[in-house]
């Protein structure tokens, strides 16, 4: 993935299903709001565009986990094109809720090839900042058994054949997950965060990252603000610059 | 085919090793008379005996509805529209190709992944990039580029469907109007194609020639290869 080279910050949390990641960067993304900053949240699995194309292929059980990955990368990417590189080019912060990283995660516990899903997402560029946060299989399935009713088939990942009692197949398929996170926390420079600690701890911890990974960095003006300063500065005649 | 074989990873998850079956794949730029070829083909192998599949891009069932809505809406990124092309082919590789090749059919497939690769590299794509994207694709047993040139492409298409939006590349505003785009698009197609002939081993037909001389010249083609008559 190549580095970051434009105006904005891209900041991205991935974990497991009941990692906490995004109660957590919902959080960090009012905090940020109210320091004035200009964020664009983004979430994984957004496109209009495939929406229609993916529930279709979930309802049918049509998927391979070869055009599973395939659909998914074409998701992210309109999700790319429309909205997180124009918003990193203008200079905002974009808080991304998974990211590739949650693809190379599913799609290899699928089977696909680890390499070839990489080079998929090769366009896209490493966040400034990879909050990965990590819990055990226990606490993030209980998490997840006690919060809504039902696990789909895919997120179970029934595809696999793992078992046919979509807990246990949900439990080794979530495993499977956590494995490959933890390979690539070393491959992209992953932050650790220790996912079990209180909610008002575990926000403490990550606006301390933000903070560190922020600092410096002016972020996008706010016109508004800066002509309300100068207001007394004469009018810039039409056709010239200011 | 005896081993199935793949430009890269293929797919790891599924044991795929002996195809009875045989891929032949039709190649070539928008208009030059793959799907004529493909019917006449067709009749010839059936009259001979042989089981026949045919497929062609985004045919598959499960992209089709989403691809079409897509391309009307004219909303779709560069990208996008690769990585929806290439869902679009491998749902048709694993599930029309390959279980037809495991039964032993004759698949002939009106374009591959050759095609999609050409129009996304025409489209800014990154060459090696797409490359890579397919590199789950099963290797044909015999791939025939129908080649051909600007003013036969022209001379068909004044004589059959004319020029539409998306043959003439109009996506890209290369020039003002629909004709010159057209050629524009369909040389920065052919030499797409051209390119990868050598790299991919085409075997080349001169599709400027009749529909009759064409289609002896595939039987002769396909006839060498397969030992049929």
């Amino acid at each position: 993935m190549n580095q970051n080279e434009y105006q904005g910050k891209l900041i991205v949390v991935e974990g497991i299903d009941g990692s906490g990641k995004s109660t957590q960067i919902d959080l960090l993304q009012k905090w940020l709001r109210n320091r004035g900053r200009s964020v664009y949240f983004s979430e994984w699995n957004s496109s209009e565009l495939v929406k229609s194309t993916t529930r279709l292929a979930k309802q049918e059980k049509a998927f391979t986990p070869t055009t599973f990955s395939l659909l998914q990368a074409t998701d992210f990417s309109d999700n790319w094109e429309n909205h997180i590189f124009p918003m990193l080019k203008a200079g905002a912060i974009v808080l991304a809720d998974r990211y590739a990283f949650t693809a190379f995660a599913r799609d290899v516990s699928r089977g696909v090839d680890p390499t070839w899903v990489r080079n998929l997402y090769s366009f896209a560029i490493q966040p400034d900042l990879v909050l990965y946060f990590r819990v055990p299989l226990d606490i993030a399935v209980e998490r997840i058994l006690s919060g809504r009713a039902k696990i789909k088939y895919y997120e179970a990942g029934m595809d696999l054949g793992l078992s046919d009692n979509k807990v246990t197949s949900f439990r080794l398929f979530q495993q499977r997950i956590i494995d490959e996170y933890e390979k690539m926390v070393g491959e992209f420079n992953f932050t650790v965060i220790d996912g079990t600690l209180p909610v008002q701890e575990e926000q403490k911890l990550l606006r301390k990252y933000v903070m560190k990974s922020l600092n410096g960095w002016k972020g996008l003006v706010n016109p508004s603000l800066r002509s309300r300063k100068h207001s007394t500065a004469a009018p810039v005649p039409q056709g010239e610059k200011a | 085919m005896s081993e199935a074989q793949f430009y890269g990873a293929g797919f790891p998850y599924s044991q795929i090793k002996d195809l009875p079956g045989k891929l032949i794949v039709l190649e070539g730029t928008d208009g030059v008379g793959r799907s004529t070829q493909i019917q006449l083909l067709r009749n010839w192998l059936e009259t001979r005996g042989y089981a026949v599949s045919d497929t062609g891009l985004r045919r598959s069932p499960m992209t089709q509805p989403g691809l079409n809505a897509a391309k009307s809406g004219h909303t779709m990124g560069r990208l996008t529209m690769n990585l929806f092309y290439a869902t679009d082919f491998a749902d048709r590789l694993e599930n029309q190709i390959l279980p037809a090749l495991k039964a032993g059919f004759i698949v002939l497939s009106d374009r591959y992944f050759y095609s999609i690769m050409a129009r996304d590299i025409v489209r800014g794509a990154d060459p090696q990039w797409a490359r890579k994207v397919y590199g789950f694709a099963l290797k044909p047993d015999l791939i025939i580029y129908l080649k051909t040139d600007i003013p036969t492409l022209v001379y068909r298409l004044v004589h059959g469907r004319g020029f539409n939006y998306w043959e003439s590349g109009m996506d890209l505003r290369c020039a003002g109007d629909l004709y010159d785009n057209f050629c524009y698009y369909q040389e920065q197609l052919i030499e797409q194609f051209d390119q990868m002939s050598a790299e991919y081993g085409f075997v080349e037909v001169d599709a400027t020639k009749s529909v009759n001389a064409v289609f002896a010249d595939l039987r002769r083609k396909i006839g060498e290869i397969f030992a049929i008559e």
